[in-house]
């Protein structure tokens, strides 16, 4: 290759090649995620960090709900015992269940076991004389009640009722039907349910796959050993909960971001070889992009050490984006004219972009601060590899197959279009009116919008979570302490106030880790409330003259209590193979500096299952408790933390927004320039939130991202058009025309994306750019020189 | 034991009013069928191996046809059970806890039993139960024998007597030995 003997050319490549394997390496070394940690925001409040933690790690993170439906009712009920048969001896999962009471055993007889540790009745005053005779009392009454039977094989040991009113506690929240066969199905009986908890947390994506993997698997096993081969090809296996959106949206981003930018590339690569029609011309003209992409992982990569999927599939358009800088070059720069002659305008469109982009940096949304930083650096290290490699590396006498004809029926066009100048007034206009009228459900206020889960995969999520009544955990009560077991004193310390609060009403119930893992001091307390035996004896004796229960009946509740005394106090660990565990580690957690305990508060169904936070978060206060007891409702939380990001980005675009049009007025020195160059782009941006709102699609922040994009992205090509005082020259329309092109499909693929964060970006910056460049056109002044070829 | 306890509730809705107004199994069935439901008190004794004497509750029942049925106890502590359709709930010292019949399906058996009873519902009861009448109009038992081994677990017969229209009392036969006698009184219009 002769151009290599020159040395410029040389020094350039050799730059580049180094510049390319600083990258390659930061890039291989980046680590890459598609889970939530792209909605924590980087400077949390206690709330939000709680927020994201329940998200990630929480039990609610780890459920996998699972229905298998289709066939007939003995094969789903079959099928349903045997996965959880298969399952429970897996130790991917923690707990599975399917209705069938198989643990339900174990679990009471820990409670029977541990009752005067659990019971919160066992007080010295219970075990006193006149205690213990009121506890018969209330026994023999019970005994009476259409009830009594459930009591009447424990009264010899549990003469005081303590297991009865354990129970009692814990019979809260709702569960499934059971069918005929003694499994979960929904309430019309036509899909058999299980619940699923992991041993790993929902923000493992792997681990939960794995999971996901494993339910397969026993499905397929389950299904071929069934007898009826019919019935068993009809069944149909459906998952849902945290853990599997994971799972889906990551495979959806991965395959998204494939198809999208190989598809990109295609479109891409189609439009220039049509274009330039020369083979090396292309791929010279490919380098900035792929540079700039290297470029822009690498600055994430280092900025913040993990890349978000979803900035990868952002950075797709950015195949587009970056192409246009060698559209420019190749095509204005093919018919002899030196770069340096147009670059200029090159250079001032990559500052407006730059502007636009930076804005994102001040994001507290770590997605959006990654997108920020990624379009910077690929578009600079993009436009740099374009000003400095390219010339150098393209043949002294380069000349591109010459686009001017083209350009002549673009600037015939372009100068037929600004007969339609009123219209861009008329339609920005109108475009106000419409958001105007629609400025009420024009944005979508939730989270879940930016969910990349799809809307089918939502539906069942909230069917069979209804189904199963399974817990949202909206609003939480949570407490520090040192460690484990002083988190569960202050647990126990709210009781009171918790207590008084569902006794005005403002809540329905409550849970504690205390419950079912009381401290050790309570446990202490209570159990030293039980008198010796002899003395016991005694006062039972007395406590039972003249009631129909004799004491000498009640010997094993002697030996009971008796044995109480030498156990060993209760720990998490003993509570192994029971559910009640479960209850524990969801709501005792082990954090980097001591122990936390969640306690979940029901909302009253009579104030429409809302808890009035201020009441709770003053009775909090009242009572002055140890571990400064947080209140936590996660619905607020999120969408709160949302809304912050929707009102920080509308500041931060109009901030960028500012900065291009300052940034203009620096270099251009010209308001009337400076007003060519916006105002199409000003249109542009009203009538694309005009048709969103029209389409009846709800705008969330990423469509806000989309608009900032078309200022900044529509200001290179209306530039063009300002910097000539008029109407381009042909070739330089035919590049511009070339580039938005290249833009547009790159946009253009994101708007079908099922990402809703990659599709609100495309469908809004494709149409945009598109309409910046048609509004440019129609606006600019009627052609003076350009209308003469030459 | 939450079988068991909706096992037993069964067997004491089962002491719901009837007003029977004919006689012979067929006419029995064909009264009871007629029977709009009623307000009537009760007195139930429980004898019990695990205690030295009975012990007594006493209220008021109300059945409502074809599906609700009442059950007041006043003495010795109030407390309420309603079942209603397929639910069953249970009010006592302040706690409401409500039940699926048809996530206990022994219990169920039992429930529709005796709603196939008040209903007079013959082919539904004979699913569950041999009956056995037995005396004459004026004086008559009829004898449920529970023919489902998982009912008869928990209970060996339930015997309802009575003379011409009227239920004068329920007696239920545990399994383990154990007998509640349930007497009930004049029906309140």
């Amino acid at each position: 290759m002769s151009l290599l003997r020159r040395p410029r050319a040389r020094l350039a490549l050799a730059v580049w090649l180094a510049l390319v394997a600083v990258l390659a390496a930061i890039v291989l070394r980046s680590h890459f995620t598609a889970d939530m940690s792209v909605f924590l925001p980087r400077e949390p409040t206690p709330e939000q960090r709680l927020l994201v933690e329940q998200l990630r790690e929480g039990m609610v993170s780890r459920l996998i709900l699972v229905g298998v439906e289709g066939g007939d009712a003995d094969a789903r009920a079959e099928t349903s015992r045997r996965i959880a048969a298969r399952l429970r001896g897996d130790a991917r999962f923690a707990s599975v269940n399917n209705g069938e009471t198989t643990h339900l055993e174990a679990d009471q007889r820990w409670l029977f076991d541990n009752r005067y540790a659990l019971s919160p009745r066992v007080t010295p005053e219970r075990f006193s004389e006149a205690g213990l005779r009121t506890a018969l009392q209330d026994t023999l009454d019970f005994l009476a009640s259409p009830a009594g039977l459930l009591a009447k094989p424990l009264v010899t040991r549990d003469p005081t009722g303590e297991m009865m009113s354990l129970l009692q506690g814990l019979a809260t929240g709702g569960q499934p039907q059971r069918d005929e066969h003694g499994v979960w199905t929904s309430r019309d009986g036509n899909t058999a349910l299980l619940v699923l908890l992991t041993r790993a947390s929902g923000a493992d994506i792997d681990a939960q796959e794995a999971a996901m993997g494993a339910v397969r698997d026993a499905f397929d096993t389950a299904r071929g050993e069934l007898p009826q081969a019919a019935a068993a090809t009809a069944l149909k296996l459906e998952m849902t909960g945290p853990g599997v959106f994971s799972v889906e949206s990551r495979a959806t981003i991965k395959s998204e971001v494939g198809r999208i930018a190989t598809l990109g590339t295609v479109l891409v690569v189609t439009l220039l070889l049509v274009v330039y029609r020369s083979l090396p011309v292309l791929l010279l003209s490919l380098l900035p992009m792929i540079t700039g992409a290297l470029a822009g992982v690498a600055a994430v990569g280092l900025g913040f050490g993990v890349v978000h999927g979803l900035t990868l599939g952002f950075g797709t358009t950015l195949i587009g984006e970056a192409v246009d800088y060698a559209i420019y070059l190749f095509v204005q720069g093919g018919s002899g004219r030196d770069i340096r002659q147009f670059w200029p305008t090159i250079r001032l469109g990559l500052l407006t972009s730059i502007a636009g982009f930076v804005a994102l940096f001040f994001s507290g949304f770590p997605g959006l601060a990654q997108l920020g930083v990624y379009s910077v650096a690929g578009i600079t290290v993009a436009a740099l590899t374009t000003r400095y490699l390219l010339p150098a590396l393209l043949p002294e006498n380069f000349r591109l197959r010459d686009v001017t004809p083209l350009g002549r029926r673009l600037s015939a066009l372009a100068a037929a279009s600004t007969r339609l100048r009123w219209l861009v007034p008329v339609l920005a206009v109108a475009a106000v009116a419409v958001l105007v009228v629609k400025r009420d459900s024009l944005w979508n206020n939730e989270l879940l919008a930016l969910s990349p889960v799809p809307a089918a995969a939502q539906e069942l999520d909230l069917r069979l979570r209804a189904e199963m009544g399974a817990p949202d955990s909206r609003y939480l009560v949570v407490v520090n302490g040192a460690d484990a077991d002083a988190a569960l004193r202050a647990a126990e310390q709210l009781a009171p106030t918790l207590d008084a609060l569902r006794a005005e009403g403002v809540l329905d119930g409550w849970d504690s880790p205390a419950r079912y893992l009381p401290s050790l001091a309570t446990q202490q307390a209570r159990l030293a409330a039980i008198p010796a035996r002899a003395e016991l004896e005694q006062r039972l004796n007395a406590a039972a003259v003249g009631l129909p229960l004799s004491a000498s009946r009640l010997t094993p509740f002697l030996d009971d209590a008796t044995a109480a005394h030498d156990r060993p106090p209760l720990t998490r660990s003993g509570m192994e193979g029971t559910s009640l565990s479960l209850a524990v580690d969801a709501m005792l957690l082990s954090t980097g500096h001591g122990a936390r305990a969640l306690l979940p508060l029901r909302a009253p169904a009579a104030n429409g299952h809302v808890v009035d936070a201020a009441r709770v978060r003053a009775a909090l206060a009242q009572a002055g408790i140890a571990g400064d007891p947080l209140f936590l409702d996660l619905k607020h939380e999120s969408d709160s933390l949302y809304a912050g990001y929707l009102d920080e980005a509308i500041k931060l675009s109009l901030g960028g927004a500012a900065a291009v049009v300052l940034i203009l007025l620096l270099f251009q020195r010209s308001p009337q320039r400076v007003w060519r160059a916006c105002a199409p782009l000003v249109a542009a941006v009203l009538v694309v939130c005009a048709g969103l709102a029209l389409a009846g699609e709800q705008l969330i922040l990423l469509h806000l991202v989309g608009m900032l994009l078309i200022v900044a992205v529509g200001s290179n090509y209306t530039l063009f058009f300002a910097a000539e005082d008029g109407m381009p020259d042909p070739r330089t329309l035919a590049s511009l025309l070339f580039a938005t092109l290249t833009t547009v499909s790159g946009f253009g693929l994101l708007a079908i994306s099922q990402v809703p964060v990659l599709h609100a970006i495309g469908i809004t910056v494709g149409p945009g750019a598109l309409l910046s460049l048609a509004f440019c056109a129609m606006m600019s002044p009627l052609p003076r020189r350009s209308s003469q070829p030459g | 034991m939450i079988r068991r306890l909706l096992a037993t509730l069964a067997l004491l809705l089962a002491a719901a009013p009837t007003l029977a107004a004919g006689w012979g199994l067929e006419q029995l069935m064909a009264t009871l069928a007629d029977n709009p439901g009623g307000r009537v008190s009760f007195v139930e004794t429980r004898y019990m191996a695990l205690l030295d004497a009975p012990i007594e509750a006493s209220g008021e029942l109300v059945y409502v046809a074809p599906s609700r049925l009442e059950r007041h106890t006043v003495k010795p502590k109030p407390e309420s059970m309603v079942l209603d359709g397929d639910r069953l709930s249970l009010s006592r010292d302040g706690q409401t806890h409500t039940l699926r019949l048809r996530d206990y399906p022994e219990a169920a058996a039992l429930i529709d039993s005796i709603r196939a009873t008040l209903a007079g519902d013959r082919a539904t009861l004979e699913k569950t139960y041999a009956l056995k009448l037995s005396g004459n109009a004026g004086r008559w038992a009829l004898d449920l024998l529970p023919a489902d081994p998982a009912v008869a677990r928990l209970v060996s017969r339930i015997r309802l007597s009575g003379s011409s229209g009227e239920v004068h009392e329920v007696e239920i036969f545990q399994a383990d030995g154990d007998r509640s006698v349930m007497r009930i009184g004049k029906p309140q219009r």
